[in-house]
């Protein structure tokens, strides 16, 4: 057993718990998080795998790093699209709640702005 | 065992645990808020795992975007749900569908551990390959090579994703808002904490955030880390209401986004007529290539992360 | 020298350990949110110090020197501004109660 397959193991139960979390938690801001957990396990893995590549005098196998790095930032690039749907989804929620509750409140796209 | 190597497995074997607990914390904690904080640590550990993984580049990397920007995106997020209903769209699931879904994450675990147990030894990799046809980059840091060379494709794809999420993001604008300001308006802050940080942080941080693109070339850095120095310094003059989002009509602002993918795409096809192939770079033009598509790209990376922080055009919509 | 530069980095980066040691017990131990606070900036800012006076002993050089300064200072100055903000909220949240 070595540091490298530590973080190995660790990957893969980042994965099952991510997934776990992903599949069973109530709240969207929730699911996020846990789909960005699923994220990090896969990526670690990928780091276990450059880690053992390492040669030639580099720290790990620079392929796999490049690669992760363009995983983060599409990672983010969706978690942030997530988050935007997530918040207008509350917010039309928001209005069509008040305008349920008021009847005379008949202006549509009432709680449009943000706040 | 070396004394040393040991201490190493030891720092390792705490590190494993504390970033497993970390993440059950994230999924577990009841109030959303404390949730995030417990990602954004999360990010945080993960850095120094990079660290201990080899990779200082990956590492700067989710410093700086899988904890920074994804952190200030998520509070923005949770502190904005607090305040309104909560949107709970699933009936919590009952003990069985627990179970079941419980021992099937634990078969796909179990899977990838007996995985990872048995990785071929010696590890193929693409290592020697990478540093060996470095020279004809002009790089000293081969995950630039690997980035803006040898898998440039797929870089640029990445590029043209983030315009892609962005125009998605600005399509949820309510009707009559497309083209408006994206966030809140926020009055200026001009004395107490908010107003020094943003007094004294963009400077500095602008300075290293062009440090980190250039020195990217021959060291761990490089056009994704410098760009989120810069994007988040963007956000935290918004956040003390020195400037405000741009309006998503405003050319010059649609024109940063795009110049760092365009420029990537008109280097692939000159490449075509110029060396080999598209994305291929002529001799001896490598480096200076490199260096004007990372520029470019920095400068749009940064300013699409900051949008995609913002939000939706949701306020004075141009006439 | 190197030997005596071990020793400096050794002493002064486990003294600035025990002052994060302090600042988390006091995190995790203190009543309120302005207690808590105060126990953790003045025990991070001086346990960072230490760490980074450590690492001085090991630096490569003058210019790596002054880059680990300036992370100390960055981090200070950050904490320093971040704390206000938390201790402001905290206050208000209690005047509004």
């Amino acid at each position: 057993m070595n540091g490298v397959t530590l973080f190995g193991i660790a990957s893969a139960l980042l994965v099952g718990l991510g997934l776990y979390g992903l599949v069973l938690s109530a709240g969207p801001l929730r699911r996020i998080l846990a789909f960005n957990v699923l994220g990090s396990g896969i990526f670690l893995l990928f780091g276990v795998v450059a880690r053992r590549g390492a040669a030639g005098g580099v720290g790990g196998d620079p392929v796999p790093h490049a690669i992760i790095i363009t995983g983060l930032v599409v990672a983010f690039a969706a978690s942030a699209l997530a988050v935007q749907l997530m918040l207008r989804l509350s917010e039309v929620r928001a209005a069509d709640r008040a305008g349920a509750n008021n009847p005379d409140n008949e202006k549509p796209g009432a709680g449009d702005q943000q706040p | 065992m070396m004394p040393g190597s040991m201490a190493e497995l030891l720092f390792d074997s705490i590190l494993v645990l504390t970033l497993l607990a970390v993440a059950l914390s994230i999924l577990a904690l009841r109030q959303a808020f404390a949730a995030v904080l417990a990602f954004v640590t999360y990010g945080l550990l993960l850095a120094i795992a990079w660290v201990r993984l080899g990779s200082v580049d990956v590492a700067l990397t989710e410093a700086a975007i899988g904890a920074g920007v994804t952190g200030v995106l998520l509070i923005a997020a949770a502190s904005r749900l607090r305040r309104s209903i909560p949107i709970a769209d699933k009936a919590s699931p009952g003990i069985p569908m627990r179970i079941a879904v419980g021992a099937l994450c634990a078969t796909i675990s179990a899977a990838l551990v007996a995985a990872v147990l048995h990785l071929p030894t010696p590890a193929p990799g693409q290592a020697l390959a990478a540093v060996a046809n470095l020279p004809s980059t002009g790089l000293g840091n081969p995950v630039t090579g690997v980035l803006l060379a040898y898998r440039a494709i797929d870089t640029l794809l990445e590029a043209v994703v983030l315009v892609l999420v962005l125009l998605g993001d600005w399509s949820m604008a309510p009707d009559g808002q497309w083209g408006g300001r994206p966030g809140p308006r926020l009055a200026p802050e001009v004395n107490g904490p908010l107003g020094l940080l943003v007094s004294v942080l963009p400077p500095v941080g602008i300075l290293i955030g062009i440090h980190i693109f250039w020195i990217g070339a021959d060291m761990p850095g490089g056009a994704f880390q410098g760009g989120t120095i810069l994007g988040a310094m963007w956000i935290l003059t918004w956040m003390a209401g020195r400037t405000a989002p741009p309006h998503t009509s405003s050319e010059r602002l649609r024109l940063v986004l795009v110049v760092g993918p365009a420029l990537f795409l008109v280097a692939g096809f000159a490449g075509i007529v110029f060396a080999e192939a598209f994305l291929a770079y002529p001799e001896g033009w490598a480096k200076p290539l490199i260096i004007g598509i990372e520029a470019a790209l920095t400068v749009s990376i940064a300013a699409a992360l900051a949008m995609l922080v913002a939000g939706w055009p949701s306020r004075e919509a141009p006439r | 020298m190197t030997y005596t530069l071990h020793v400096l980095s050794i002493i002064s980066i486990s003294a600035g350990l025990l002052f994060f040691l302090a600042g988390t017990v006091g995190l995790l131990r203190l009543p309120d949110t302005l207690s808590r606070l105060h126990a953790l900036t003045k025990a991070d800012n001086l346990g960072l110090g230490l760490i980074v006076l450590g690492l001085l002993f090991q630096a490569p050089g003058l210019l790596g020197g002054i880059k680990l300064i300036l992370v100390w200072l960055l981090v200070l100055f950050g904490s320093a501004a971040t704390s206000q903000l938390i201790a402001r909220l905290a206050r208000e949240r209690r005047s509004s109660r």
